[in-house]
C-alpha cells in the first residue's frame, strides 16, 4: 500500500475520532498532537480504530511511532502490505 | 449467556460505557432493575406533561470551538455531534446570601465583575486563584484527598466570598456535607462557573434518547425491567450476574452505576463490605410546579437562583425533615431558545434528612410532603408575587422517592462521600462507574463510563 494511501486512511480515522478538528492543512512530518490540539483519548481511539477496521494491532509501546503522519506511513506502512497479499 | 461486559444501569454513565464498548465490538449487554432510562437524571410524564428527574443544569457548557472542554471530548468519544444534545445556553445564574448577591452566566467575566464590585479587597486574591484553577488538572486519576474549605481560607480569605462559591458547587455535586475535596471543587467550579449552564429544550429526554439511540445503533444489548440480585464472584474475582428472576449470566468484566455501597452488597461478600459511614448522607427534597405563564413574563428571568437566607450557609443533612434556610430555584423556562414552553416550570430543591424522612409512617409520609409543598408556595410567592394563584400542578420527590427508583441509599444524589476516581473495588473485574467514580454532573457521569471503559478494557486488549 503506498504512502499516501496509508495517509488517507489515517486521516480518515482523524476524521472520526475527531470530526470537529481541521484536517485541511496538516503537515505530514508534525507532531499530530501539537497541530490538531488532540489528547490521549483521541489517540487511544485511533489504536482503536485501527484495530476495528482494519485488525491492525499496535501494542502500547508502539504508540509514539503514530506521533506524526509521516511517522504513521514509516510504521503502518509494512502492517497494511501485511494484510494485503500481493 | 457471556458477555464482553455486562454493566448495572441504563444511566447516563452506563450508557456512555456501553457505548465505548459496543463500538468497539464487545458483547455488551446494559442490564436495568426499572423501566425508565437514566438512573438519577431520569423523566417521566404526569398529567400530560414532561418532567425531568435531578437535571436543572447540564454543567459544562461550553462553545464548540473549544475542543479541549470537557463536552467536546465527550462528543467525540461517543461519535455524537452537539445536535444529539440540543444545549441552549442560561441566561444568567445569581448567588443570593442575605447582604451580598454575586450574578454569573456562562462568560465568565461577569463572576469576576461581580466578585471586584462585592468583595473589591479579595478581587486580586481571586484573579490569581481562578488562573491557577485553569492550569490544575483535575482529571488526574491519583490525586489525593484535601479539604476544599481549607484551600479556600488560605488562597482567598474572606469567609463570606467562600462561603457564597461553595453553596452552588456543594449543591450541585457534594456527597460530603460541610465540606468536599478540592479536585472535586475544581471540576465543579470549572463546569459551573468557568464554562456554565445548558439545557436542551425538550429536557434531559434528548440527552438520554441520544445515548440509548447510539448504544443500540452499536450493537448494544439492553434489558429493561432486569434487576441484578447478585453479583457473582468466586475467590476474590466477578464470574457474573444472578438477576432478580434467577437467571444467570457472565462476563469477562462487570461496570456498575448502581453506587459503591449497592455495589459491593450485591456481591455478598462480608469481607469486602465498606463501613457505613461510605454510605452517603447527603439528599434533598424538591419540589416542582407548573405554572400557567413563563416565570419571565411575571417577572422572574434568572435560570439559577442558589439561595441562603441565614447568617451562615450549612451544607450538611439537617436534623429536621428539610433545611428551609438554603436551597436551590430553578427555572427551566429561563434557558434560551425555550420560548416553546407556554407554560412555566419552577423548581425548588432543599436539603433534607433521609433518616427523617424514612421514619415517617404512610400519613405523615403525605402530611410532610403537603408542609413541603407550603414552603414552596411561600417561596414561589417571594420570586413572584401572587405565583401561587398561577400553579397549574405539582409533584415533588423525597430521599424515599429517590432510593425507590435509583437504588441508592438514602436517596444520597451524590452517592458516598469517598469517591474511588479509578474505579477499582476490591473483586476482580468489576468496576464502578457514576456518582461513585466521582466525576460530577451529566457530562461528568458520562465522562466517568466512557473514563472507566477505557481504561479497564479498551486500553488493555
Amino acid at each position: 500500500m503506498g504512502d499516501l494511501n496509508v495517509k488517507k486512511i489515517i486521516l480518515d480515522i482523524i476524521s472520526i475520532v475527531a470530526p470537529d478538528a481541521d484536517l485541511s492543512d496538516v503537515k505530514s512530518d508534525v507532531r499530530l498532537r501539537d497541530q490538531l490540539e488532540m489528547d490521549s483519548m483521541d489517540f487511544l481511539d485511533i489504536v482503536m480504530e485501527l484495530r476495528k477496521r482494519y485488525k491492525i494491532e499496535v501494542p502500547k509501546e508502539d504508540y509514539p511511532k503514530l506521533a506524526s503522519l509521516d511517522s504513521c506511513v514509516e510504521y503502518l506502512s509494512p502492517k497494511f502490505a501485511a494484510l494485503t497479499p500481493a | 449467556m457471556h458477555y464482553d461486559a455486562i454493566i448495572i444501569g441504563a444511566s447516563m454513565s452506563g450508557l456512555a460505557a456501553g457505548i465505548r464498548l459496543a463500538y468497539f465490538d464487545k458483547r455488551v449487554l446494559i442490564l436495568e432493575r426499572h423501566y425508565a432510562y437514566g438512573g438519577l437524571n431520569s423523566y417521566y410524564r404526569l398529567d400530560g406533561r414532561d418532567f425531568d428527574v435531578g437535571l436543572h443544569a447540564v454543567t459544562n457548557f461550553c462553545n464548540p470551538t473549544d475542543r479541549s472542554a470537557p463536552l467536546s471530548k465527550l462528543l467525540r468519544q461517543l461519535r455524537l455531534t452537539r445536535d444529539d444534545f440540543d444545549l441552549r445556553p442560561q441566561r444568567y445564574s445569581q448567588i443570593k446570601f442575605p447582604d451580598k448577591r454575586l450574578r454569573f452566566s456562562n462568560d465568565f467575566a461577569l463572576l469576576e465583575e461581580q466578585v471586584a464590585s462585592e468583595f473589591p479587597e479579595s478581587a486580586e486574591r481571586f484573579r490569581k486563584f481562578v488562573a491557577d484553577l485553569r492550569e490544575f488538572n483535575d482529571t488526574d486519576l491519583s490525586k489525593p484527598y484535601v479539604s476544599a474549605r481549607k484551600t479556600l481560607e488560605e488562597r482567598l480569605g474572606d469567609p463570606l466570598l467562600i462561603e457564597m462559591l461553595l453553596c452552588p458547587i456543594m449543591y450541585y455535586g457534594s456527597a460530603e456535607p460541610h465540606d468536599m475535596d478540592f479536585t472535586q471543587f475544581v471540576t465543579m467550579f470549572k463546569s459551573l462557573f468557568l464554562e456554565g449552564f445548558g439545557r436542551p429544550p425538550d429536557g434531559v429526554r434528548k440527552i438520554i434518547k441520544a445515548l440509548v439511540k447510539k448504544y443500540r445503533a452499536v450493537g448494544g444489548e439492553i434489558r429493561m425491567n432486569s434487576g441484578v440480585a447478585k453479583i457473582d464472584t468466586n475467590r476474590g474475582c466477578m464470574r457474573g450476574v444472578t438477576l432478580d428472576n434467577g437467571e444467570t449470566l457472565t462476563a469477562d468484566v462487570v461496570f456498575s452505576s448502581a453506587g459503591y455501597v449497592e455495589t459491593m452488597a450485591l456481591c455478598g461478600d462480608e469481607t469486602t463490605q465498606p463501613s457505613p459511614d461510605e454510605t452517603g448522607a447527603v439528599s434533598f427534597v424538591e419540589s416542582i410546579a407548573i405554572l400557567d405563564t413563563p416565570p419571565a413574563k411575571l417577572g422572574h428571568d434568572a435560570t439559577i437562583v442558589f439561595f441562603n437566607d441565614s447568617e451562615t450557609f450549612t451544607y450538611a443533612p439537617p436534623n429536621d425533615l428539610v433545611d428551609l434556610r438554603s436551597g436551590v430555584v430553578c427555572c427551566p423556562n429561563n434557558y434560551e431558545d425555550h420560548e416553546h414552553l407556554t407554560e412555566g416550570i419552577f423548581r425548588v430543591t432543599w436539603l433534607a434528612s433521609p433518616t427523617a424522612w424514612f421514619a415517617l409512617s404512610e400519613p405523615a409520609y403525605r402530611e410532610a410532603k403537603a408542609r413541603c409543598n407550603e414552603h414552596f408556595r411561600n417561596v414561589l410567592d417571594s420570586y413572584i408575587p401572587g405565583g401561587r394563584d398561577r400553579i397549574v400542578c405539582t409533584d415533588m420527590f423525597t430521599p424515599l422517592t429517590i432510593q425507590r427508583f435509583t437504588g441508592h441509599r438514602n436517596g444520597a444524589v451524590y452517592g458516598s462521600p469517598k469517591k474511588r476516581r479509578d474505579g477499582c473495588t476490591p473483586v476482580e473485574s468489576l468496576y464502578i462507574c457514576g456518582t461513585d467514580q466521582g466525576f460530577l454532573g451529566i457530562v461528568g457521569a458520562m465522562l466517568s463510563g466512557i473514563t472507566v471503559a477505557n481504561l479497564h478494557v479498551l486500553s488493555k486488549a
